[in-house]
């Protein structure tokens, strides 16, 4: 007789509690790049080892002459892949971001960028929510990395049907590129038809009280947080930024003028990342206090989805409370 | 396949050693910049632009040309040469090697100097590059009669890059890859087998499964010919090992390691162009 019971092992699962459809976003990259392959045969994938949850096996599958395994080499991935762009074709590479660009920065700066090779990046399983893999797998800098870097397209789709349509936008661009795919099922915010073009910023809702500029999966969480502090009778303004570079700063000083002041919120490093992109880009044009909610110096750790939204304080009621408190405080 | 006339390699003795000479005097007038390895490079660089590969300098982009990664960036300089005695770019224009607006960046950079396939510095990267290409003229394009150099400093071998791109390379069977390693033994910090031992460094590419070869890299026919037979492979990647002396044609750089990464003062810079001249003469 076994002296270990399953009984005393729990399972513990919980999803993230987003209420309404949810898709991964994962997926819609997925589907997205099966369609960039039909439009456009020179369209390549490229994998080090992680066909399925990258969401890059139907493109292998449909395209099996197109899709190139690499193994768990990412630095090879990135660099491979600019010696396939030298030769005419557009190539997805796909990892955890923690591993590219985490571990394939250099590379991708020189072969990539520096080299004018249209490589794009895909790192899926970015922010924290990476199923239980703890901190080693949670990037949270990747935004921060990527953009410093000339010539660098950086998307950070919010939901499944604007990563398909981004992954589409991606493929017809002539830049560099970055994409940050989340992992879990996420919110369905977004409209099968809204429109999608690397640049521009999306404002969502009409407030007078604060811009909250949001990207990723963040952005439901806004929207969320946004009809929550009805009951604080602050109207927020919330505007999807999926391209964090080139950023819209326009969009952005065209509501903060009115608002007075922005909050910021993405899930990943807020040094470095979004909020450092419009904190010191509207410094220098129109300077409004900006408060930046996101990852606060620190690292991941292992936990349930909503575990690790609560502990970071970036679910929508944490947004709410963090927001209400700023409005009032700079008022 | 065909074997050099007398009259062929004479002429390549001296383009390569035209392109020591250019060496010397890009290094000298710039003051900064590595002598070692572009000195010891200067055959393998001629067997290829005035031998091996099949290229226009008219048309930089032919479709049909053969292309050329140089890895180890730090050599430029004898890259520069070989494409300006090629006829890539003015020959003058050496001169402005490492000033400010110069096309001839500290390391190449792709798109400021026509016939210039790739960025390079960092090292490591650029065999995967090379595979990156030879795979698409193998499995994407087919291109038989196209093929893709690459040449790697041996101190460049000390990185992981570099092997993840073997293992690729190998395992595509990328027959049009023909990558040179110059083997010179040298590295910034002293000899290769003192910083990061690397031989048996042909058994080690041999494991990995690459059609292998070593030559003297200084011999041009050699170098020629060891091209010719990485061409008649197609089944898997070649690999040259060349054994070139560190700092050739210059007798106080040879084999010092503190060459490596050091330029010569106009001084010592006439001693060697005077050297050279010596030879060429004897060409």
């Amino acid at each position: 007789m076994t002296m270990v019971k399953l009984t005393d092992y729990p399972v513990e699962t919980s999803a993230l509690s987003t209420g309404g459809p949810v898709e991964p976003i994962r997926q819609g990259f997925g589907r997205g790049l099966v369609a960039a392959g039909e439009r456009n045969s020179k369209v390549l994938a490229l994998c080090a080892d992680l066909t399925d949850s990258t969401s890059m096996r139907a493109f292998a599958d449909r395209f099996p002459e197109r899709f190139i395994e690499v193994g768990v080499a990412e630095q090879n991935l990135v660099t491979v892949a600019a010696g396939l762009a030298h030769a005419g074709f557009i190539p997805f590479t796909a990892s955890y971001a923690a591993f590219s660009p985490g571990r394939s920065w250099e590379q991708i700066k020189t072969t990539a960028s520096l080299n004018r090779q249209p490589v794009k990046i895909v790192g899926a399983h970015a922010g924290l929510v990476t199923g239980l893999d703890g901190a080693t797998h949670q990037m949270l800098e990747d935004i921060a990395l990527m953009r410093v870097i000339p010539n660098m397209v950086v998307l950070a789709p919010g939901d499944a049907r604007e990563a398909e349509k981004a992954t589409l936008a991606l493929a017809a661009d002539e830049r560099p590129g970055y994409i940050r795919l989340a992992r879990e099922a996420t919110s369905l915010f977004s409209q099968s038809d809204a429109p999608f073009e690397i640049g521009p910023a999306y404002q969502l809702t009409i407030g007078h009280d604060v811009t909250v500029v949001a990207t990723g999966p963040m952005t439901p969480e806004a929207l969320h947080a946004a009809d929550l502090l009805t009951d604080q009778n602050i109207a927020a303004e919330v505007i999807h930024c999926p391209t964090v570079k080139p950023l819209d700063l326009d969009t952005i000083w065209a509501s903060a003028k009115r608002t007075r002041r922005v909050v910021t919120v993405e899930e990943g490093q807020i040094i470095g990342g979004l909020g450092s992109a419009v904190a010191e880009g509207l410094s220098e044009v129109h300077p409004v206090p900006v408060k930046r909610l996101g990852v606060q110096d620190r690292f991941g750790q292992t936990g349930q989805p909503q575990e690790l939204w609560n502990a970071y304080e970036l679910s929508a009621s944490h947004l709410a409370r963090q927001i209400g408190a700023f409005v009032r405080q700079s008022r | 396949m065909s074997t050099l006339s007398e009259v062929e390699l004479s002429h390549l003795r001296q383009t390569a050693n035209r392109l020591r000479q250019h060496t010397v005097a890009m290094l000298a007038a710039a003051q900064s910049g590595h002598s070692a390895g572009p000195l010891g490079m200067a055959e393998i660089m001629t067997a290829l632009y005035f031998s091996v590969m099949r290229h226009d300098p008219k048309r930089p982009n032919w479709e049909e040309r053969d292309v050329f990664f140089l890895s180890n960036g730090h050599t430029a300089p004898v890259l520069y040469a070989a494409l300006a005695e090629a006829g890539y770019f003015p020959l003058q224009e050496l001169g402005s090697l490492r000033r400010f607006g110069s096309r001839l960046q500290g390391h190449p950079e792709r798109g400021a100097l026509p016939g210039l396939e790739s960025t390079s510095g960092p090292l490591g990267e650029g065999l995967s590059q090379a595979a990156g290409y030879a795979y698409a003229l193998k499995h994407l394009n087919p291109a038989p009669r196209r093929f893709c150099y690459v040449v790697m400093g041996d101190g460049e071998l000390n990185e992981g890059n570099v092997w993840e791109a073997a293992m690729f390379a190998s395992k595509y069977g990328l027959g049009q890859l023909i990558a040179l390693i110059d083997r010179n033994y040298i590295q910034i910090d002293g000899s290769t087998e003192a910083v990061m031992p690397l031989d048996d460094l042909a058994a080690k590419w041999r494991a990995f499964g690459w059609h292998t070869l070593e030559i003297d890299g200084n011999d041009v026919a050699q170098v020629v010919a060891a091209c010719h037979a990485g061409q008649a492979v197609r089944s898997r990647p070649s690999v040259i090992i060349a054994h070139t002396v560190p700092g050739a044609g210059v007798d106080f750089m040879e084999y010092d390691y503190r060459w490596h990464g050091q330029a010569p003062n106009r001084e010592e810079a006439e001693e060697a162009l005077a050297q050279l001249s010596e030879v060429e003469a004897r060409l």
